[in-house]
């Protein structure tokens, strides 16, 4: 792989489109394009910025460019018997770490051990005046100054460029098991999947998709063996496969046509009453939804359940994607964006219309 | 050593304030008289102090949002305060500036034990929320040293740690959503009772953010279930170096302990003569190793670590037979503190966190800087994440003492920062090390910190002067101090 420092150049072509008001789209793998509002502007290429500058297992820290490729970082991890433990979703084979962080993805294993955002560190950035900011850094605990850097997890860009980032990663458990339970409504699969969350039990991951309930365990032989044979369920032989296309959005239930939403939930709230095919994941924390009912009624059903909505295929991309905010909110929101980005350079209107 | 005031003059009388504020709260409620004000000069750093003008206590949300309205149309000054034990004078009083004291806000709004959260006021005490969920089997993880008294809003101010953060996180790793009211008094949720919300992060922003840009009101913590079995093992080394090899053995070797701790030989004995633990006193360094979660799992693991700490050289592997023993085994080292505190008159405690490679080398430096301001030094230290705990003993009736420690203890955080670590790993900034933020963060962060604090406080009002220095403070305090070879502020004019 070809590994460069693009810092100067990125630093020149943001410098420049701040001076001539030119809107940046921030790309890189390019997987993640269909996410979010439509993009437009010139295109700012991060893919070029890439390759893993630190990474000491012994401190549990890796820092690499945002455009290194996650199959490469996962590589490297699982040299040393390491992983990212947020599991994180690629959505094609270009995805890159820096994309995964601006859109804060996660994976199966993500309420059990925590979100891309959580085990995010610190990282380099420019801002939209083209200033290189650095912000936390490669220790777990720091709390000098704001956590500009969590800020960034999930900020799609519109704050900022990210060029690096430090992240905390952990051992990757050596044994795991799949236990599917059949013939289970999603009401009683909530409740199992948090009643089983509430025991000490070293649970990694969970989903309902068609009356089945699935459960992953992770951890040493003895504690696999001992959640064998002490819980009800049938072993799934292929169960890498089983959550790798749940991971990437290409299990039987992302087929179709119809709109796809994510919707996401306190874990036990009840089912939304809107119509449509369900798969529910992380306990009940993200449930994905294909239906073709009014958005405005998916929306005001998923609030009043204290959770959000956004929407990830076959939506209008000029039109809001994400569940709007609250006028206090949002118009944090906006002088946030002044402050990172007052000529609204960055992925304007990506995120929502006014940012 | 308070000397940043940007509100020197109060736009009101305190008398017209107190009038105005009895209008809003019961009389109990609004202190005003120096013998009420006395127990809120400080935090738990006590060298600095500060009356407040006027010190609130409202008793419900609608409250606080009426004081904040009153001191936003008259801007004054807010600090707002939990129980008080933060060591970095974070709620240190304004002189001209009302006190908000969250103290009476402290029940337990609800507990769902399915889902395994509780919402609760921010004056409820760290401890009581594990304590209130405990027959459910649930806890809540983070647990700073003063759990017993401190408070769930300082903690998310804060973003509080404990000795079992490198399994379970900080606060911001076990908090879903807060309540704030903003500085004009509006009341805003951040985050969701989801895992994630749509829109930015501003629930990690608000985390640590030392009530600089809002107060919060509300909390919507995680709670994980109690593991079903934990063990601690003690080793003991004659070499510091040996027993940071330890620690990396024992995390390369895939084992994620609840708490690793390392004590050196000062604080060893200090603990030992005050708790009794059957510590090991020529030990050099001991490290206490804690691993939980599964029968199966600790089992494994405990025969794992007791190997790699043999291996390793350890002159000592002693695991504790029986929960009682356990529990001496930490009492040694959560009575650190204390103990430390009866080998002097003082001690200051600093707060910084390196990268763990580098431990040798900076206790080292620590020694050498001891022996040059002629002080001691006990080190504890969080030895899974690298947060470093030196206490430099000290007398504060000795003329110019004190100083003396501030500056040391500044020393050793700008080592922090040399070899790659912060100033602070759970204390926060306040006003005690609002100057080595000067040497953590470049011009360029600090000018894109107070954008952030004008987002949200545009006329700064909430805890002004603290935790993010101004660039004039910085080139002050650069003027003294040059760091590698560098002025840090070299495009600023210097005064």
């Amino acid at each position: 792989m070809v590994e460069l420092d693009l810092t100067a150049d990125l630093q020149q072509q943001v410098a420049q489109a701040y001076r001539t008001k030119t809107p940046l789209n921030i790309c890189a793998g390019n997987t993640k394009a269909f996410y979010g509002r439509q993009a437009t502007g010139q295109k700012l290429d991060v893919s070029g910025h890439s390759g893993i500058l630190s990474y000491e297992p012994s401190e549990l820290v890796l820092t690499a460019r945002a455009g290194t490729p996650l199959t490469h970082i996962e590589a490297a991890l699982s040299a040393h018997g390491q992983m990212l433990a947020f599991e994180p979703p690629h959505w094609g084979n270009a995805a890159t770490i820096g994309g995964t962080l601006a859109c804060n993805l996660s994976g199966p294993r993500r309420v059990y051990t925590g979100s891309a955002r959580d085990f995010l560190l610190g990282c380099h950035v420019l801002n939209g005046q083209a200033d290189l900011l650095h912000f936390g850094g490669e220790v777990m605990k720091n709390v000098a100054g704001y956590d500009a850097a969590r800020l960034m997890a999930g900020a799609m860009g519109t704050l900022g460029v990210l060029l690096d980032v430090s992240l905390k990663v952990l051992p990757m458990p050596l044994h795991k098991l799949t236990l599917v339970q059949t013939g289970i409504c999603a009401a009683d699969a909530l409740v199992k999947m948090n009643e089983l969350a509430g025991k000490a039990l070293p649970l990694s991951a969970s989903a309902w998709v068609n009356g089945d309930l699935y459960l992953r365990f992770s951890g040493a032989a003895s504690t696999i063996a001992a959640v064998k044979q002490n819980l009800a369920g049938d072993a799934l032989a292929e169960d890498e496969a089983f959550w790798l296309a749940i991971r990437e959005l290409q299990h039987g239930f992302f087929e179709g046509e119809l709109p796809l939403w994510r919707i996401a939930l306190p874990q036990v709230a009840v089912q939304p009453e809107v119509a449509g095919d369900w798969l529910i994941e992380w306990g009940g924390a993200q449930r994905w939804l294909r239906s073709d009912a009014p958005a405005e009624l998916i929306r005001a059903q998923v609030a009043a359940l204290g959770g959000h909505a956004a929407i990830l295929h076959g939506g209008d991309r000029t039109g809001e994607i994400f569940q709007p905010l609250s006028a206090g909110v949002a118009l944090l929101h906006q002088r946030l964006k002044l402050a990172f980005d007052p000529a609204r350079i960055l992925n304007p209107r990506r995120m929502y219309e006014n940012l | 050593m308070f000397n940043y005031d940007p509100h020197p003059v109060a736009s009101i009388s305190k008398a017209d304030l107190v009038t105005q504020l009895l209008a809003l709260l019961p009389r109990d409620c609004v202190l005003f008289e120096a013998e009420d004000l006395g127990p809120y000069e400080c935090d738990g750093l006590s060298a600095y102090r500060q009356l407040p003008w006027v010190t609130v206590l409202p008793h419900t949300v609608a409250q606080v949002q009426a004081v904040m309205r009153l001191c936003y149309q008259h801007q004054l000054p807010v600090v707002a305060r939990g129980a008080g034990t933060g060591l970095s004078g974070g709620a240190l009083p304004h002189p001209n500036g009302v006190l908000l004291s969250l103290a009476k806000l402290k029940s337990i709004l609800s507990v769902d034990v399915l889902g395994r959260t509780a919402r609760v006021q921010p004056g409820v005490r760290n401890l009581a929320i594990s304590q209130a969920v405990a027959a459910h089997g649930l806890y809540y993880a983070p647990d700073p040293s003063s759990q017993i008294a401190c408070t769930i809003g300082g903690n998310v101010a804060e973003n509080s740690g404990g000795v079992h953060c490198l399994k379970y996180g900080l606060t911001v790793h076990n908090i879903l959503q807060i309540k704030i009211v903003s500085v004009d008094g509006e009341l805003l949720t951040i985050g969701s009772e989801a895992f994630d919300s749509a829109g930015y992060d501003l629930l990690a922003l608000m985390t640590g953010s030392e009530g600089m840009l809002g107060v919060i009101v509300e909390i919507t913590v995680r709670l994980l279930p109690v593991p079903e079995q934990a063990q601690v093992v003690l080793a003991a080394f004659d070499d510091v170096a040996q027993a940071a090899t330890a620690v990396a053995d024992i995390i390369t070797a895939g084992i994620i302990p609840a708490g690793l701790e390392m004590m050196d030989k000062l604080a060893i004995n200090a603990a030992e003569d005050y708790a009794h633990a059957g510590y090991p006193r020529d030990a050099e360094a001991i490290l206490l190793c804690e691993l939980d979660g599964m029968r199966e799992d600790v089992a494994d693991q405990i025969m794992r670590v007791q190997a790699i700490l043999t291996r390793v050289g350890a002159t000592e592997v002693r695991l504790a037979a029986d929960e009682a023993a356990r529990a001496l085994l930490w009492k040694g080292r959560k009575s650190a503190f204390p103990a430390v505190g009866r080998l002097s008159p003082d001690y200051y405690c600093m707060d910084g966190t390196i990268p763990r490679r580098h431990l040798p080398v900076v206790l080292r430096r620590i020694a050498e800087l001891s022996a040059q301001y002629g002080l001691a030094v006990a080190n504890v230290f969080h030895a899974g994440d690298g947060n470093l705990h030196p206490l430099i003993l000290y007398d504060a009736n000795k003329e110019g003492e004190l100083e003396q420690v501030e500056a040391f203890g500044g020393k050793i955080l700008e080592l922090c920062v040399e070899v790659g670590g912060s100033i602070t790993g759970e204390h926060g900034v306040g006003m005690e090390k609002i100057n080595q933020m000067c040497v953590q963060f470049d011009a360029l962060a600090l000018t894109q910190f107070h954008a952030i604090k004008y987002a949200f406080d545009p006329k700064g009002l909430l805890n002004p002067g603290k935790a993010v220095p101004t660039l004039h403070r910085c080139a002050e305090f650069g003027a003294m101090h040059v760091h590698r070879g560098q002025v840090p502020f070299p495009e600023l004019e210097r005064f």
